[in-house]
């Protein structure tokens, strides 16, 4: 490669909103359940029936869009957008175009190179659309509208990012920002937040924007790295080649780790948008954005200060711990709980962080209660168990989420401060170690680690370790 | 013979009284149907067993005094576009011949409410598109008051129903003049409500910003009786309006004295048939006698409104109608390879040749690079279109004219210019695309028999002032519905 190229990307994100029930009906969001369970005439596209605008939406939209530093407009309206296939009921999708929720806004992301803002062009508010299964066996087709109507935000951003670490950084910003409102919990692997990538290249330093390919069929972060380096590279070597890069939308194989053409500009629908008759305009006044705003949840740069100042706990702990908000919810809780913020903040960035590592675990997928951490802490505080138990316990909670009283008790791991049954362990360890026992009294401090290590084991761990060195010492001084 | 004469309150107030049973009502109805059905066409089905089974009870209801409304127990028809849990709702197109909706529409709901028995579901032009009722997949319906010549549409069945008393009123839908227009062809009172007064949900949409429910009936006592069991506010309609004046038949009064009412000049000129012409000058002067001050004046823009009309009504029914792909209900193809071709064969056989030519054109002015020159225009004449309307009603009550510019036209002479079809909606549309209140009244006849409307058409939610005037004009005039009596009479006059 002679020349240096510089990578344009601009996305499109779809975030699927956490409300109750749909954006124009009033069937169940919930995920996973029999086919065709949550529908009702409205979502199955029946003649004669009508949609109504669920408010949650526009609220969620809006907390979404002010977060994101939009201008929110202030008479939004609905749009149809109009194409054939059976997932899509009325065969048009009920979406924005004309007039969409939000606008202008930007989200900061942090680069290699320092922080950087990528505008966000637009927010508009639609509705999903149903799910196909094919029989293959069976040569037919069928359908599940149960997330057909489910509510979603399109968030298009300006073609600011310039790398995959760029993306991705983008991607994690804007889950944050979801997750910390609450609107959208935001899984990629379920679809609740899916992302198209729009990229070009271009030789570096030149002012204009070389010719854009759509990506879609990326569901996970790692598709969309490997999509993007393999874009980038297919069309360097286009042009490296002296051939045109065609605008086409491309869908991303991730088993093959390659992308196919699906359609290229010319045969691109014409979706023949127009307003929505069966919806009438959204007034938003200043009073409901004031009202949204002051309804917004801490976000992350205002919790991150306060857990510094309140908690006294270092700039690192409260970054890895506010990076997701359901790990700083249950860090705080936790420290509600135990008032011990620097334990609760180790336990967090230690165990709990190494099992999610090893479990290949999101914060999402977190189910022990703050009530068990907190008591763990009390516990391991309070000399009721050891250390090295208090590891062991935490791995129950973390994985079924026990009550740390209980299992203590029931496995029998208390400490034992039993001055006997100390003494008695310890005077076998010294009577069948007699060799570390003389080196010892000859001078050898590290032979004294030795019985230590041996008394410990003799005790399966549960003896405060104060209680036996005591116990020890005394018993060769004797 | 005697039932049929009554209209819908008269008969109410029998049964109510004891003096009639819903059961004789609704056999009357059925045997009149039955008679009139293998000529007239109104009704796509007449549900027999199903007007029993709700006549015994109602019966019960009356009789323990749970329903005691002026409507319970009267036979009505419903327009099949109109959804009925459990009964065939086809909008008289072969792609819905088989569909049977999973909910009933509002408007019917309430109509239940209030009683009444529901006889059948009647023809209309497909999907509402038409002025004749010849669209139908299921064959035209005939004009009773002479059937060589068609009932208007698209409510045509409707109206013929009412006219041919194979029902005590009706329930019509209007999106460019398919109540009033039919109205006036059949003789009988036809009212499009103020945009949003009754609810379109579960009413199959044409154009959506446009369609209205309304009554079709035999006098506007009838008609003000219906509006108030039809008309709420319903929270599954986001266009649907809470009005506070539901009372319609608090209306009913015979004064008019000091009430303005214009005649826009261009209603009265060109193409305006003499005979329809003279009819609503004489139902204008009526109502100057009984004490109304007439004048005439410029309305404006009164030739925009058919271009703009059909542009926005073609385009919603262009998206509208795309639902009815054979996927999920109504016709699919018998044979096919593929989804798309199942699309286009299912499209093409189910649908017939007036709708195909609205989806053309709907999705025509909907493409991208003629939305600006097309849609968007038509939307901004609407818009120009309801302001003129404004100034009018700044000085008028009513506006007055004809419902359409001819009476009923021969069967089998409309289809084949379109274009001239269109034309014949003038008076009617612009009062949908203002979302304004419009009414028709039988004015007289022509010299051929064939029944003449007059027009009233009132400021948004000024049904009320609509309902004064015509009934004033109905207490000067006397009865205006005849049944017609012997529908083989009816037929003699057919020229073949």
């Amino acid at each position: 490669m002679s020349k240096q190229y510089e990578t344009v990307i601009g996305l499109e994100v779809h975030i699927e909103l956490a409300t109750k029930t749909k954006i124009f009906c009033g069937c169940s969001t919930e995920f996973g359940s029999a086919p065709n369970t949550h529908t009702c005439p409205v979502c199955t596209g029946m003649p004669g029936s009508l949609p109504v605008l669920n408010k949650q939406v526009v609220e969620y939209a809006m907390a979404l869009g002010l977060a994101a530093n939009c201008k929110i407009t202030q008479v939004c309206k609905f749009d149809r957008k109009n194409y054939f296939y059976p997932d899509n009921p009325q065969n048009y999708q009920i979406s924005q175009l004309y007039l969409p929720i939000a606008r202008d806004g930007y989200v900061e992301i942090d680069t290699q190179t320092g922080k950087k803002k990528v505008r966000i062009h637009e927010m508009h508010m639609e509705e999903d659309a149903g799910k196909l299964v094919h029989d293959e066996w069976d040569d037919t087709s069928l359908v599940d509208y149960n997330r057909s109507g489910v509510p979603l935000v399109e968030i298009v951003s300006e073609p600011d990012m310039r790398s995959a670490d760029e993306v991705i950084a983008y991607l994690e910003k804007l889950r944050m920002i979801a997750q910390y409102l609450g609107v959208s919990d935001c899984k990629l692997q379920e679809g609740s937040m899916r992302a198209d990538v729009n990229l070009s290249v271009r030789e570096a330093g030149s002012e204009t924007f070389g010719t854009r390919t759509e990506m879609k069929n990326l569901n996970s972060f790692k598709a969309i790295a490997h999509a993007i380096e393999g874009e980038r590279q297919r069309q360097i070597e286009l042009l490296e080649e002296g051939k045109e890069v065609i605008q086409e939308t491309r869908r991303w194989d991730d088993n093959k780790e390659h992308s196919y053409a699906m359609r290229s500009k010319e045969d691109a629908q014409d979706y023949r948008y127009f307003p929505e008759p069966d919806l009438v305009p959204i007034v938003i006044s200043d009073e409901w954005i004031a009202k949204i705003k002051a309804r917004q949840p801490e976000l992350r740069p205002e919790k991150l200060e306060r857990y510094k100042k309140e908690f006294d706990i270092p700039e690192y702990d409260a970054e890895l711990i506010t990076e997701s908000k359901k790990v700083a919810d249950l860090f705080e809780a936790t420290v509600e709980l135990c008032g011990k913020p620097k334990k609760a903040a180790n336990w967090i960035m230690g165990d709990t962080f190494r099992l999610m590592k090893e479990k290949g675990m999101e914060p999402e997928d977190l189910k022990f209660s703050p009530e068990h951490l907190a008591k763990l802490i009390d516990m391991t505080d309070a000399g009721t168990i050891s250390a090295a138990v208090a590891r062991k316990v935490f791995e129950q909670i973390f994985t079924d989420d026990v009550d740390p009283e209980k299992y203590v008790e029931e496995n029998g791991l208390k400490t034992v401060n039993d001055e006997g049954a100390i003494k008695e362990a310890v005077e076998k360890v010294l009577a069948d170690n007699p060799q570390a026992v003389a080196d010892y009294k000859g001078g050898k401090q590290k032979a004294f680690g030795a019985l230590m290590g041996q008394s410990m084991r003799a005790l399966k761990g549960k003896a405060d370790p104060a209680a036996v060195t005591k116990m020890i010492k005394e018993m060769l001084e004797q | 013979m005697e039932i049929l004469e009554l209209t819908a309150l008269e008969l109410g107030k029998k049964i109510k009284a004891g003096e009639i049973t819903v059961k004789e009502a609704v056999q009357a109805a059925i045997d009149r149907a039955k008679e009139a059905e293998p000529v007239i066409n109104s009704y796509v089905t007449l549900d027999e067993a199903g007007a029993f089974a709700q006549a015994e009870e109602i019966q019960k209801k009356i009789d323990a005094g749970e329903l005691t409304g002026p409507l319970a127990g009267v036979p009505v028809a419903i327009k099949d576009n109109m959804c009925i849990k459990g009964q065939l709702t086809t909008c008289s197109s072969k792609i819905l011949s088989n569909f049977k909706p999973a909910y009933t529409a509002e408007a019917v709901e309430n109509l239940k409410k209030a009683g009444v028995v529901i006889i059948g579901k009647t023809n209309m032009d497909e999907f509402a598109m038409g002025s004749t009722t010849e669209t139908s997949y299921y064959g035209p319906t005939r004009n009773p008051h002479n059937t060589a010549h068609v009932p208007g549409g698209s409510s045509g069945g409707s109206c013929a129903a009412v006219a041919a008393g194979e029902c005590f009123g009706a329930l019509g839908s209007d999106t460019g003049g398919s109540i009033r227009q039919p109205s006036s062809f059949c003789g009988v009172v036809g009212l499009k409500p103020t945009y949003g007064t009754v609810s379109r949900y579960g009413l199959v949409a044409y154009g959506s910003s446009l369609d209205q429910i309304g009554p079709i009936t035999k006098d506007v006592s009838d008609c003000a009786a219906f509006l108030e069991a039809i008309a709420s506010h319903d929270p599954k309609d986001s266009t649907s309006i809470d009005r506070d004046d539901y009372d319609f038949t608090s209306a009913l009064e015979n004064n008019v004295k000091g009430l303005k009412i214009g005649i826009p000049k261009d209603y009265m000129g060109d193409g305006l048939d003499p005979e329809v012409r003279k009819a609503v000058l004489r139902a204008a002067k009526v109502l100057e006698e009984n004490g109304a001050v007439v004048e005439t004046f410029n309305l404006g823009l009164v030739k925009y409104a058919i271009p703009a009309y059909y542009t926005i009504a073609s385009a919603e029914a262009s998206s509208n109608l795309e639902r009815f792909d054979g996927v999920k209900y109504g016709y699919r193809t018998e044979e096919y390879e593929g989804l798309h071709n199942m699309y286009k064969k299912t499209r093409s056989e189910g649908f017939g040749p007036e709708v195909k030519r609205r989806i053309m054109l709907g999705s025509f002015v909907l493409s991208s690079g003629y939305y600006d020159a097309y849609y968007l225009k038509a939307l901004r004449t609407k818009a120009l279109i309801k302001k003129e309307f404004d100034k009018a009603f700044e000085y008028y009550d009513i506006i007055l004219g004809p419902a359409a510019p001819t009476t009923a036209p021969e069967l089998g002479k409309s289809l084949s210019d379109p274009l001239k079809m269109y034309l014949g909606d003038i008076y009617t549309i612009s009062v949908n695309l203002a979302g304004l209140p419009g009414m028709t009244v039988p004015a007289g006849k022509d010299e051929n028999g064939l029944p003449i409307g007059m027009q009233l058409i009132g400021n948004a939610f000024e049904e009320k002032t609509l309902i004064r005037a015509a009934y004033t004009y109905e207490c000067a005039t006397g009865k205006q519905y005849e049944t017609m009596a012997d529908i083989s009479k009816a037929a003699e006059k057919e020229v073949r």
